[in-house]
């Protein structure tokens, strides 16, 4: 059998996985990471719009902070996510983004003095403080306060996995592409690290470390339509699962964009919105400032897709051979705008539509509707990126419920969650790696070794004639039509049940060819398996809340329930011959929140039925802030929520005209 | 040659029946011989290799290899030959050839794993690690303070040359590199431009001589625009080569 020992197992090698990398590096652990395709091709290299950081260097940025990011993130989570880790992110992104800039991310500057720019589809002046010359510049994006989103033309998760794999490839981390993990080895609830499979020989390799991290990214292939990479299936969160021990959080949270091109699926970012662009009807009329006065095309992306459902639900759609969809109007901003701000945008729109969106008028508008683009949901794991139920396997990233998005993520929020979570979590499972040894012996790796080799016969054995594609389409349909933008009762049961069928009829396949190698029949064959018990996951965690919060909207139960929802849904596949995950709940405590549940300022309003304590809370905090005088609003949040961070990454950030403040 | 009678669908709407001829070859099996094979297959509106090869692969052949990931031209896996020339698939429509029969070779020069999928990841390391593609500086950044200002001009023309997606279509291209073997391309001597213009970067033009200035490097190349002519990303890589090349004469 062949075994790779090594002191940090990171597998996945996009954003999150890398910056992990580096930091076990730094601590001098040998570090491998292992990753299906070369790292830099990654799905985070897809990330267009950019970085959100409260840099506020911009004039659109003033008096922007941590206070702000921090409280737009928790309205654009609806209440959903963790405000320890959201405090953890907000305090570190700014070094996060400053650390990218010196490994040499070249983000887009500020240049001093009068720039035009489109505020609500109107050419307006800004004037650049001459302070902020060459300092990081930043876009408007959706459910923000403040031009926070700092990015590289629309190419900026390229430049930063490029920068953070380079940096990767300095430090000597060993990368292995071309290997998927297919297990995890454990033993008495601690991680001994993977079962991996060389993609290219079929090969089974142990990769047994001191500590393994996933950082595999989401799940979003489970949907038919997607803007996801297609290796975007989940395996490193359903591997997690398989373990029988390990929990999953908030599956049924799944974002779906706003603005993906039809029919192709691929994303046109948040950023087209957030330069000015806007969204118009089959009448060319522009509807969000109907329905969302304040924030119109900007606010958050749960609340703009179900605006823009609701809209061609009214009949205002614009018929196509591949249904109804809305327009994407970008040529109010200008060619010279879009060739240098929006280049693949426009590269995305010629090339799969033929439609250059810098031509003025009718003629530029890009065909759009909401198609599902991000994972909330993910394995469940502690601040620190630790399982809870696993010692020694972390998670970061989109396959992690760390949880700093809750029920919707803000654009911007998910490269820079990526990076800072490979920075905080990173270190901390560094200092795992050091601190802890092997538990795990021969014995224990080849019995993971051998499950895995007989479990890939026994599909070759498999002989009913279904064929696996089938299954997989099956599946991706039900999720689309019955697990959507907007769910309800009946078409969830269905879909469940659906899924419930379609997972017992996966002895029924027949794989044509019978290797072992280099066969991706085979491959597809055990993702698909892999794929469906997370949709699975989904779809029941989806029925059982009856509430709606972010991205998760039930059509029988439309408001946001306080009082018996603010709970995290946590999923396990208790035995390996369930047919169905087994649910529970983790409350979410509002006596400790910095910020207790409200209105978030956009989507539908008197559409929440508010817990008593919310109040409670909100005197609390009140009698706090009384009772501490006039200090710094740093003093304040202290008091308020303490929360633990890496001292490096706690200190204060510096900012143009308002120094440490 | 084999012909493999696929499963045609219904062809309702009138759309054109297109012929795709793939190499297969399995690298991993010794006994495998080189052979090519076609698929018939209906053109739907706007269709791409992309959406053809998964059409061929999940209803007539479950067992031919290729590389996707984005399949929006932003992560460069794709790269193939078509028709004689290297692209990335996934941005290519199968409307653009006129007579509806496309052949499609894996992209040479990396080492081939099977029918269209080669390694492309192994090299790209091996070239960012061999030009040192990162910054190289003495000064100790203190991340919570304000970043170091660069002008916008400048930081816009790294972002351009920073834009290179490692897809390899310049090596494919590129004659030099059927020569010589460990000639770098134009994706190493472009990783290098662009570090020479990051003000990051303290490295003078002798530490970049180091790097480029000998026949595997800037030197080595004829000028014949293979890569600029095929560069998915419209990157300016003669002007870029030319611009290194003056520079490291002067070393």
């Amino acid at each position: 059998m062949k075994i790779i020992y090594t002191d940090a197992l990171i597998v996945g090698g996009g954003l999150a996985g890398l910056r992990s990398a580096i930091a076990a590096r730094e601590k001098g652990l040998d570090t491998i990471v292992i990753s299906m395709v070369p790292v830099k091709r990654s799905h985070s290299a897809a990330a267009q719009g950019g970085m959100q950081a409260s840099l506020g260097n911009s004039v659109k940025g003033e008096g922007d902070n941590e206070d702000v990011h921090f409280s737009d993130t928790v309205k654009g989570s609806d209440w959903g996510c963790d405000q320890d880790v959201a405090r953890m992110f907000v305090t570190t992104a700014p070094k996060a983004i400053r650390e990218l800039a010196a490994w040499g991310v070249p983000w887009n500057r500020i240049g001093k003095g009068p720039r035009e720019v489109i505020i609500n589809g109107e050419k307006e002046t800004i004037v650049e403080k001459e302070a902020a010359h060459g300092l990081i510049n930043a876009r408007d994006f959706g459910g923000t306060k403040k031009w926070r989103t700092c990015y590289t033309s629309d190419a900026t998760g390229h430049s930063m996995l490029y920068a953070v794999a380079n940096e990767a490839l300095r430090l000597d981390v060993e990368i292995h592409d071309k290997k998927e993990a297919i297990s995890i080895i454990h033993e008495n609830g601690i991680c001994g690290g993977v079962v991996a499979r060389d993609l290219i020989s079929g090969e089974l390799i142990a990769y047994v470390a001191r500590g393994t991290m996933l950082a595999t990214g989401g799940y979003g292939r489970i949907y038919k339509q997607s803007t996801n990479a297609i290796i975007c299936k989940g395996i490193g969160i359903a591997i997690a699962l398989e373990t029988g021990i390990v929990t999953l959080g908030n599956m049924e949270a799944v974002q779906f964009h706003p603005t993906p091109i039809v029919p192709s699926g691929i994303l046109l970012t948040e950023g087209c919105r957030g330069d000015g662009g806007v969204l118009r009807d089959k009448d060319g009329h522009r509807f969000m400032p109907d329905y969302e006065p304040e924030k119109k095309e900007l606010a958050s992306r749960d609340v703009v897709s179900r605006r823009m459902i609701e809209h061609i639900r009214k009949g205002k759609g614009v018929p196509s051979p591949y249904g109804d969809h809305l327009w994407l109007d970008i040529s109010i901003l200008g060619r010279e705008h879009i060739e240098k701000n929006l280049h693949d945008v426009q590269d995305i729109s010629k090339t799969f539509n033929g439609i250059d969106p810098a031509d003025e008028g009718e003629k530029g508008w890009m065909p759009v509707l909401p198609m599902q683009h991000y994972s909330m949901g993910g394995i469940r794991v502690k601040p620190n990126g630790e399982s809870p139920a696993m010692k020694g396997l972390f998670c970061s990233g989109e396959a992690s419920c760390w949880d700093l998005h809750g029920f919707n993520r803000l654009g911007g929020n998910s490269v820079s969650e990526a990076v800072v979570a490979g920075m905080i979590v990173g270190e901390y499972f560094a200092n795992y790696c050091s601190e802890t040894h092997l538990t795990t012996n021969t014995f224990t790796i080849q019995r993971f070794l051998e499950a895995q080799k007989h479990y890939l016969e026994e599909i070759l054995s498999y002989d009913g004639g279904i064929n696996i594609f089938d299954i997989k389409d099956r599946m991706r349909t039900i999720m689309q039509e019955k697990v959507g933008v907007f769910r309800n009762g009946k078409d969830l049961t269905d879909a469940v049940n659906e899924l419930e069928d379609l997972f017992k009829m996966l002895k029924e396949i027949t794989v044509t060819d019978k290797s072992l190698c280099s066969n991706p029949e085979l491959n597809e064959a055990y993702r698909v398996t892999k794929m469906l018990k997370l949709a699975l996951c989904a779809a029941k965690g989806a029925l059982e809340r009856t509430e709606s919060r972010g991205a998760h909207f039930r059509e029988d139960f439309s408001k946001r329930d306080d009082e018996n929802w603010l709970k995290r849904t946590i999923a396990t596949w208790t035995n390996p011959n369930d047919t169905m995950p087994t649910l529970s709940y983790e409350e979410i405590d509002i006596s400790k929140m910095e910020m207790p549940p409200a209105f978030r300022g956009y989507g539908k309003k008197g559409a929440i039925i508010l817990n008593p304590l919310s109040e409670k809370r909100e005197e609390e905090i009140a009698k706090i802030k009384e009772s501490l005088g006039s200090v710094d609003r740093f003093s304040v949040q202290e008091a308020v929520m303490p929360f633990d961070l890496q001292q490096e990454y706690k200190r204060k950030n510096e900012r143009v005209g308002v120094g440490y403040d | 040659m084999i012909n493999k009678s696929a499963q045609i669908e219904e062809n309702k709407e009138g759309y054109r029946e297109i012929k795709i001829t793939v190499f297969r070859y399995n690298s991993q099996n010794k006994d495998a011989k080189p052979e090519y094979q076609t698929y018939k297959l209906v053109e739907t509106p706007g269709m791409t290799l992309y959406i053809a090869l998964i059409k061929i692969w999940s209803t007539m052949d479950h067992n031919l290899s290729f590389d996707f990931v984005c399949r929006a031209g932003i992560c460069g896996s794709c790269s193939m030959v078509v028709n004689g020339k290297p692209k990335l698939a996934c941005k290519t429509r199968t409307s653009e050839f006129e007579d509806g029969k496309i052949t499609l070779l894996p992209l040479p020069t990396f080492k081939h794993i099977k029918d269209l999928s080669v390694d492309t990841g192994n090299w790209m390391n091996a070239m960012s690690k061999k030009m040192e593609s990162w910054i190289h500086t003495k000064e100790v950044t203190d991340i919570a303070a304000i970043e170091k200002p660069v002008e916008p001009d400048v930081a816009q023309a790294v972002f351009e040359l920073d834009r290179c997606i490692e897809c390899g279509i310049c090596l494919a291209a590129c004659s030099t590199k059927v020569m010589k073997e460990d000639f770098v391309g134009a994706v190493g001597l472009n990783r290098v431009a662009r570090f020479s213009i990051d003000p990051h970067d303290e490295r003078t033009d002798e530490e970049f001589y180091e790097l480029i200035g000998d026949d595997d490097g800037v030197f080595g190349c004829m000028s014949l625009m293979g890569c600029e002519d095929h560069c998915p990303k419209d990157l300016p890589l003669q002007t870029k080569i030319a611009y290194m090349r003056r520079k490291m004469v002067k070393v």
